[in-house]
C-alpha cells in the first residue's frame, strides 16, 4: 500500500521539477507551465495530509480548493500580462524583459 | 486482489507518469508539446487525487486544470506566434537545477525522517457534502475574498489585454 511518504515524495519530486523550471526557462509561458507544477504539487501533498492524517475532516480538501480557484486567476491575469507583453515587445523571451531594470 | 494493492499499483503507474511528464515540461524543446505534456501531468495528477479517495477535487482538477487552465496556456502559446523559437533554458539552468537538487534532498530528507502521524480510520465514500460545509460555513470569509478576487482578476485581464488602441 503506497503511504504517505510515497506521496509526499512525489509531491516534492514535482515541486522541484517546477522550481528549477520557473528558475531557468526563459520562454514566460513556461514559466507559468512551472509554477503550475508547482502549485498542483502543493495540492497533492494537502491532499495527501488529509487521506493520511485526518481522512474524517477535509480541511486540506478546502484548501486545496482555493490553491486552484487562486491558481486559476494567477493563469488568467498573467496571460493577459504575456499578450500585453508581446504586444509591445514582440517577445517572450524573460530574459529580454527588463523595463524596470535599474 | 485487494483494494491496497490495487490503489498501490494505481499509485506507481501515475506517479511515474506525472513525474517523467512533469519533467518533461522542463526538457523538452518544443513549446506546443511541453503544454501537451503539462496537461498529461494535471490528468495523471487527478488520478493520483483519485486514489486519495478525493474525488470531487479530482474532478474539478480535471475540469479547471486539464480544460480551462489548458487552453488558457495553448491560446497564449498560439497568440504570441513564438512557436518557432521553442523552450530555451536560460544560462541558469545548471543552478537552477542544483538549487532544485538539494531542495528535492531536504523535502525528502525530512519527510523520511518525520515521524507521521497516520490515522487508521476509513475516509469519505463523498467528500463533496464535507467540502461543502467547510468552505460556506467555516472559510466563509476565504471564500468571499476569492469570489472578489475573481471578479477583479476577470476586469484586470480583460483590461490588460485589450490595450490603449481598441477604446
Amino acid at each position: 500500500m503506497a503511504g504517505l511518504e510515497h506521496y509526499l515524495v512525489l509531491s516534492a519530486i514535482i515541486f522541484s521539477i517546477g522550481l528549477a523550471g520557473a528558475l531557468a526557462k526563459r520562454n514566460i509561458i513556461t514559466v507559468l507551465m512551472s509554477v503550475e507544477l508547482m502549485f498542483n504539487a502543493s495540492n497533492l501533498a494537502f491532499i495527501a495530509f488529509t487521506r493520511f492524517v485526518t481522512p474524517q475532516v477535509l480541511t486540506g480538501h478546502a484548501f486545496a480548493m482555493f490553491v486552484i480557484t487562486v491558481a486559476a486567476a494567477e493563469v488568467a491575469l498573467a496571460l493577459a500580462i504575456v499578450i500585453a507583453l508581446f504586444r509591445n515587445k514582440e517577445t517572450v523571451d524573460v530574459t529580454n524583459v527588463d523595463a524596470t531594470k535599474g | 486482489m485487494d483494494v491496497g494493492s490495487g490503489n498501490s499499483i494505481a499509485f506507481w503507474i501515475l506517479g511515474s507518469g506525472a513525474a517523467i511528464s512533469a519533467l518533461g515540461v522542463v526538457l523538452v524543446r518544443d513549446i506546443f508539446r511541453a503544454a501537451l505534456l503539462l496537461v498529461a501531468t494535471f490528468l495523471f495528477v487527478a488520478g493520483l487525487f483519485i486514489t486519495l479517495s478525493a474525488d470531487f477535487l479530482a474532478v474539478v482538477q480535471i475540469l479547471i486544470y486539464g480544460g480551462g487552465i489548458s487552453i488558457l496556456i495553448v491560446f497564449a502559446i498560439l497568440l504570441t506566434r513564438d512557436v518557432q523559437q521553442g523552450n530555451p533554458s536560460g544560462k541558469l539552468m545548471r543552478p537552477a537545477m542544483g538549487l532544485a537538487a538539494l531542495l528535492l534532498a531536504t523535502f525528502v530528507t525530512a519527510i523520511v525522517n518525520t515521524d507521521w502521524k497516520i490515522s487508521g480510520s476509513e475516509p469519505l465514500g463523498s467528500t463533496t457534502a464535507a467540502i461543502a460545509d467547510l468552505i460556506v460555513n467555516v472559510y466563509v470569509l476565504a471564500f468571499i475574498i476569492v469570489g472578489v478576487l475573481l471578479l477583479a482578476v476577470m476586469i484586470g485581464a480583460i483590461v490588460i489585454a485589450k490595450g490603449k488602441d481598441e477604446d
